[in-house]
């Protein structure tokens, strides 16, 4: 097993990590954690697809390479809008939390 | 034989990290440990031969996510949904859903073809042509270019729909974002004595990118991160979101991404080609603007929506 392959499983490992938090995590917050663990172990993956294709005297092969670049940013895009849309939901209800507020008993 | 040893540390320490933010009780300890997980990261793409996607990982994925996550966290300390897990039997069953697709994933290693199709080589053969030293920046900028614009257009979306998250009576006020007050502190003498340094070495980094691992991304979080640092400080207030020339900087990347990239069917005859002998000044124009407008929307959207004057 190569170098790279060990880096093939740690992205996989950590793709499953990020499921795992994804679906377990009670916090919103917390979810948008795995979400973007979920998120860095797929451009890991990705990443090891780009250092098999090292050729021309490079240490991998660019495009993919560019395409994490541009992956990474749209990732942080995306947390950054979920991240004010959970602090307004905050700012609304006194709780970030998604559930349904039990019947009968008001918010503090 | 260090560099196998070096490697299995690196990946140990990265999956620790990464399982230590899902799991850690207290969401702040999570946050924290996502930033150093995402430093760590970083260096597993050094290794990878990645050092361009090191350097954005580092600053983006664990920088300025980071910085968005803290003040996140911190309002949220004491939400109470935030220890209420679900129960033994739900957690086994996610457990193995996870483990299943990372499993699944892993697996894939060992049907990947012999031989990887790689685009190095052709890169390589066209890239004089650009006038760049920098393959990652030769794609982004030249090969791929549609690609990049749309990129900028993503994070000018996000800036808008964290702004159009404002209150209505706010609208039109300055970020959310205000000063730690603590005169005593070492804050504002980082504030005085870093940002020369940053700025230059901001620069720097989009300059050096054509040639070199860098570019106005990079670059751009650094010049964003020094803004960030004298408005914590107490030093400058964000101005007003209707500020003209706060929306004239917002705009000027994609602008003279856009201007150039219709100049392209005036010369060479395309979008987003550069008229031959040119590609290498026009690219260093479209990511001088670049690095002014992502600076400013990173800025921004550490800061938040405008919040008015009954800001929390």
């Amino acid at each position: 097993m190569s170098a790279a392959d060990l880096y093939w499983m740690a992205g996989a490992a950590l793709t499953g990590l990020g499921v795992y938090g994804l679906l377990v995590s009670p916090h919103p917050l917390r979810k948008l954690l795995g979400l973007n663990l979920l998120g860095s172990g797929i451009f890991l993956i990705f990443g090891v697809i780009a250092r098999r294709g090292a050729a021309a005297g490079l240490g991998g092969d660019p495009v993919p390479q560019a395409l994490v670049i541009t992956a990474i940013v749209v990732a942080f895009s995306a947390t950054a809008i979920a991240i004010a849309l959970l602090i307004r939901l905050h700012a609304e209800e006194g709780s970030a939390s998604l559930d349904d507020p039990p019947a009968g008993n008001d918010a503090p | 034989m260090t560099q196998p040893v070096f490697d299995m540390m690196l990946i140990a320490l990265v999956l620790a990290a990464g399982a230590w933010s899902i799991l850690a009780r207290s969401m702040m300890t999570a946050v924290i440990v996502f930033i150093v997980y995402g430093l760590l990261l970083a260096l597993a793409w050094v290794r990878l031969g990645a050092v361009d996607v090191a350097l954005t990982e580092a600053a983006i994925g664990s920088g300025v996510t980071g910085m968005l996550l803290i003040s996140a966290a911190a309002r949220f300390a004491r939400d109470p949904a935030a220890l209420r897990l679900p129960s033994l039997s739900s957690r086994a069953l996610a457990a193995l859903l996870a483990s299943g697709v990372a499993v699944a994933l892993g697996s894939l290693a060992l049907l990947l073809p012999g031989d990887a199709p790689s685009l190095a080589a052709e890169t390589m053969r066209a890239l004089p042509e650009s006038g760049l030293g920098n393959p990652v920046a030769g794609v982004l900028f030249v090969f791929r270019a549609f690609d990049t614009m749309l990129e900028k257009v993503v994070l000018l979306l996000a800036l808008l729909g964290v702004w159009s998250l404002a209150r209505d009576e706010a609208w039109g006020g300055a970020p959310a974002l205000k000063p730690l007050v603590q005169p005593q502190g070492v804050l504002p003498l980082l504030a005085r004595t870093l940002p020369p340094i940053g700025l230059t070495y901001g620069i720097y980094m989009t300059w050096a990118g054509a040639d070199v691992p860098g570019g106005a991304f990079q670059g751009g979080t650094v010049l964003a991160a020094m803004w960030i640092l004298v408005v914590l400080a107490g030093l400058a207030m964000f101005p007003k979101v209707t500020s003209p020339w706060l929306r004239w900087a917002v705009a000027a990347g994609p602008v003279v991404f856009l201007l150039i990239g219709f100049a392209g069917f005036l010369s060479p005859g395309l979008f987003l080609a550069y008229p031959e002998g040119y590609a290498k000044p026009l690219i260093v124009v479209m990511e001088l603007a670049l690095t002014l407008s992502i600076a400013v929307i990173l800025g921004l959207l550490v800061a938040g929506p405008p919040a008015g004057r009954e800001a929390r």
